[in-house]
C-alpha cells in the first residue's frame, strides 16, 4: 500500500438548489495516477475541482465535507487558497495558454509566487518545465513566440509545463485529451507515465481505454455518486457493481 | 396634390395585390397546371408593377416641373433680354408671391399680371397631366402584369430581385450622402486654399478671421489674409482639451470597467451599468451649462484660492466635463471586452494560484488590451468632435497656450463661431470653416480607422 496523498470524506456539493455530489469518500495514492470515469454530468469534474478549490470561483457552489491533503484540511479557515493551488496544479479540458509568449506562459506561476530570485533561475525553471512536459525540443527556437500559435497538442503540453513550473505535489487533469487528436493524446499519455514518478496525478477522462492505460486506481462516478473505486485492473475486469459493469461494457453512457 | 395622388397609387397597389393573387389562384384551379410560385407572390408582382413605375414617374415630373414652369412663366421677360439670371429668379419669386396674393411691388404690373395668369394656368395643366399620366401608367401596367401571369412566370424570383435592388438603393443613399459631404467639403476647402496658402493655415500661429470680416470683400488685402487664418492655436486648443478629457475618462472609465466586469455582483451590475450608460445619453448642451455654470466657477475659485490666475472660462473646466461625458464610452466598451476574455483564461490563472488582482493585471488586461485601446481611440475622436461644452465653458478666444487654466478654443467651436450670423458665402472667412471641418473629418476618420484596425488585428488571439 502506497502513501495516501489525498483523502475525501463525505463530500457533498450543491450548485444552488441542485446537488452535484452525494457523500463521496475516496483516497488517492501518492505518485500514482488515479482515473475518474463516468458519463457526462456525473460529477467527476466537480469532484476534482474541489481538490484545488476551483469551485470557490462559482458563487452558488457550496461544498460540505472534508478533503485532506497530506493530512491537512484544505477547506480549513486558515488555508490560503493561493498556496493550496500552488501545490495542486491543474490542466483543463481545452488548452488555455495565456495570450503571451511561450516563455511568459511558463514563467507566470514562478513570477507570481516569487519562486525565482534571478532571471537565470527563472530561465532554468522554464526550460526544465518545458523539458518535463516534453515540449522543449519543439519550441526551443521560438520561446518568445505566442503560446496561442502552437498546435492543440503542443498547447496542452504548454499548459502542463505551466502547471509543473511551480513544482506542485499534485496535478489535476480534467479531460486533458478531449480536444486533441490520437497522436497528441498518445504523447500526453506517455508524458503522464513520466510525470507520475514525481507527481500525484488525478485524471478525469471519458475514454475508458485511457483510464486503463494510464492509471493504477480508477473511480467510477454515476449521477453524483461514487459507485465504485478500486485497482484499475479490478474495475475493468471484475467490477463489483452492476452499473460499473454496464458502463465499461458500453451499455450506457 | 401629392398626398392624394400617392394615396391613390397605394390604393391601386393594394387592389392589384388581390387582383394578382386572385388571378394566380384562378389559373391554378382552371388550368390544373402548377404555377412556379405561391399565389401571393403573383399578388406582390402585380402590386410592384402598379406602384413602383408610377412613383418613379411622379418623382421625375416633380423634379423637372419647377424648371419648366419657370421657363414658361418668364418667357416674356426672357424675350426682353434685359434681365440677368439673378433678377429673373427674384422676379419669379415675386410672381409666385403675387399669385398667392402677396403684393410687394407695383412695377411691371401688366407683365406680372400676365405672368401670374400663365403661372396659374401652367400649374393647373401640369397637375392634371400628372394625374392622368401617373394613374394611367399604373393602370396599364396592372393590366399588363395581370395578363402576364402564366405558369412559366416565376414571380417569386422577380420579387426577390426587386428587393435586392431596393436594398442596394437604400445603401446607396447613405453612401452617396457621405461622398457628397466629402466632396462639398473638399470643394469649399480648395476654394479657401486658393486664397489662403495651405501652409499658412496649417502652420500659422494667429487665428483672427474677424479681421477679414470687418472689411468689405472688395477691400481685402493679401496682408489681411496672410495672418488671419493660422489654425495652430485651434489645433492646440483641441488637443489640450481632449487631453484633459482623456486624463479624466481613461482612469475612471477603465477602473469602472474592471469593477463592473470582475467584481460587481450581477445584481449591482444590472442597475449600475444602465445608469452609467445614461451619461452618454445626456444632451451635450446640458453638460455645457453644467460646465459653464458649476465647474468653471469652481475651478476659478479653487485656483484663485491657491493664488493662481484662472480665467472664468477655462480649458480645464471644459476638458473635465467632457471627460465625464466620455466615461461611458470607455467603461462600457472596455467592460464588454474584458468580459469577453474567455473564462478558461481566468481559471487557468486562478489554478496557478494567482489572486484576483494578479489575474486581472497580468492576464485579463493584456488579453483585452486591443479592445481597450480601441475604446480609448473612439473616446478621443468623440472628444475632438465635441462642440457644445467647449463653446459654453472654454471660451472663444483663440489663444496659443498650454495652460489648462486659460481660456482655449477648439476647431469645432470656431466653426460654430464662423457660421453664426449673416455673411457672404464666398468670403474666405466662411470658407475657412470648411477647411476646419475637413481637417477635423480627416483626423477623426484616421482615429476611427486606427481604432478599428487595432481592435480587428488582435481580437482573434484567443478563441
Amino acid at each position: 500500500m502506497k502513501n495516501i496523498k489525498i483523502k475525501a470524506d463525505n463530500l457533498n456539493v450543491h450548485y444552488g438548489e441542485k446537488q452535484a455530489l452525494f457523500d463521496v469518500s475516496m483516497y488517492m495514492e501518492e505518485k500514482q495516477v488515479t482515473a475518474l470515469i463516468g458519463p457526462s454530468g456525473c460529477g467527476k469534474s466537480t469532484f476534482i475541482r474541489c481538490l484545488n478549490r476551483m469551485n470557490d470561483v462559482i458563487d452558488i457552489c457550496k461544498v460540505q465535507g472534508k478533503i485532506e491533503i497530506d493530512g491537512n484540511d484544505i477547506y480549513a479557515p486558515d488555508m490560503q487558497v493561493e498556496q493550496l493551488r500552488e501545490r495542486v496544479g491543474m490542466v483543463f479540458q481545452k488548452p488555455n495558454p495565456f495570450p503571451k509568449s511561450i516563455f511568459e506562459n511558463v514563467a507566470y506561476g514562478p513570477r507570481i509566487h516569487g519562486i525565482a530570485e534571478h532571471k537565470s533561475d527563472l530561465e532554468e525553471i522554464v526550460v526544465n518545465s518545458l523539458k518535463k512536459a516534453a515540449l522543449f525540443d519543439e519550441v526551443k527556437d521560438r520561446l518568445y513566440d505566442a503560446g496561442t500559435g502552437l498546435s492543440g497538442g503542443q498547447q496542452q503540453r504548454l499548459c502542463i509545463a505551466r502547471a509543473i513550473s511551480v513544482n506542485p505535489d499534485i496535478i489535476l487533469m480534467d479531460e486533458p485529451c478531449s480536444a486533441l487528436d490520437p497522436i497528441a493524446t498518445a504523447r500526453i499519455e506517455e508524458l503522464m507515465g513520466d510525470l507520475k514518478t514525481e507527481y500525484t496525478i488525478i485524471i478525469v477522462t471519458h475514454s475508458m481505454q485511457q483510464a486503463a492505460r494510464v492509471s493504477s486506481r480508477t473511480g467510477f462516478f454515476h449521477l453524483g455518486k461514487l459507485v465504485e473505486v478500486d485497482k484499475t485492473e479490478t474495475i475493468f475486469s471484475n467490477p463489483s457493481d452492476q452499473r460499473t459493469q454496464d458502463y465499461i461494457t458500453g451499455r450506457f453512457g | 396634390m401629392g398626398f392624394i395622388l400617392i394615396s391613390l397609387i397605394i390604393l391601386i397597389g393594394i387592389t392589384s395585390y388581390f387582383l394578382g393573387n386572385f388571378r394566380a389562384k384562378n389559373l391554378r384551379t382552371s388550368n390544373q397546371k402548377n404555377l412556379k410560385s405561391l399565389s401571393h407572390y403573383y399578388g406582390y408582382y402585380v402590386a410592384l408593377w402598379a406602384v413602383v413605375p408610377a412613383l418613379l414617374i411622379l418623382l421625375m415630373i416633380t423634379s423637372f416641373k419647377s424648371f419648366f414652369i419657370e421657363q414658361y412663366v418668364l418667357s416674356d421677360f426672357i424675350a426682353l433680354g434685359s434681365y440677368t439670371e439673378t433678377e429673373l429668379s427674384l422676379l419669379f419669386t415675386q410672381i409666385e408671391n403675387t399669385a398667392l396674393g402677396i403684393k410687394l411691388f407695383d412695377e411691371n404690373t401688366i407683365l406680372i399680371d400676365g405672368a401670374v395668369n400663365k403661372l396659374n394656368y401652367i400649374n393647373k395643366t401640369i397637375e392634371n397631366l400628372t394625374y392622368v399620366t401617373v394613374l394611367g401608367f399604373s393602370g396599364l401596367l396592372v393590366l399588363y402584369s395581370v395578363f402576364n401571369i402564366n405558369h412559366k412566370l416565376n414571380s417569386r424570383k422577380i420579387v426577390e430581385k426587386f428587393l435586392l435592388v431596393l436594398y442596394f438603393t437604400c445603401s446607396l443613399v447613405a453612401i452617396m450622402t457621405t461622398v457628397g459631404i466629402i466632396f462639398s467639403l473638399l470643394y469649399e476647402t480648395l476654394r479657401f486654399f486658393s486664397q489662403v496658402p495651405i501652409t499658412d493655415f496649417l502652420f500659422g500661429l494667429n487665428w483672427s478671421p474677424q479681421r477679414v470680416f470687418v472689411r468689405e470683400a472688395g477691400d481685402l488685402d493679401t496682408r489681411d489674409l496672410a495672418n488671419a487664418f493660422g489654425a495652430v492655436p485651434l489645433f492646440a486648443g483641441t488637443f489640450l482639451i481632449a487631453l484633459i478629457a482623456m486624463c479624466v475618462s481613461v482612469p475612471v472609465g477603465l477602473l469602472t470597467a474592471i469593477y463592473m466586469s470582475e467584481y460587481a455582483s450581477p445584481k449591482v451590475r444590472d442597475w449600475a451599468k444602465p445608469i452609467i450608460e445614461i451619461l452618454a445619453g445626456i444632451p451635450t448642451v446640458v453638460y455645457g451649462f453644467f460646465a459653464a455654470l458649476t465647474v468653471a466657477p469652481l475651478v476659478r475659485d479653487i485656483g484663485q484660492g491657491a493664488g493662481l490666475t484662472v480665467s472664468s472660462e477655462s480649458a480645464l473646466a471644459a476638458g473635465f466635463v467632457m471627460g465625464i461625458m466620455i466615461i461611458p464610452f470607455i467603461s462600457s466598451l472596455s467592460d464588454d471586452v474584458i468580459k469577453s476574455v474567455p473564462q478558461s483564461l481566468r481559471e487557468g490563472s486562478y489554478a496557478m494560484g494567482a489572486t484576483k488582482r494578479e489575474t486581472i493585471v497580468k492576464v485579463l488586461l493584456p488579453a483585452a488590451l486591443p479592445g481597450i485601446v480601441g475604446s480609448f481611440l473612439l473616446a478621443v475622436s468623440r472628444a475632438i468632435g465635441e462642440t457644445m461644452i467647449v463653446v459654453m465653458a472654454a471660451g472663444l478666444n483663440a489663444k496659443l497656450t498650454a495652460n489648462p487654466l486659460d481660456a482655449a478654443t477648439t476647431i469645432t467651436t470656431q466653426i460654430v463661431v464662423i457660421l453664426i450670423g449673416d455673411q457672404e458665402f464666398d468670403s474666405p472667412k466662411t470658407q475657412s470653416a470648411f477647411a476646419l471641418g475637413l481637417t477635423l473629418f480627416v483626423v477623426t476618420l484616421a482615429l476611427n480607422f486606427i481604432a478599428l484596425q487595432v481592435v480587428k488585428k488582435y481580437t482573434e488571439r484567443y478563441d
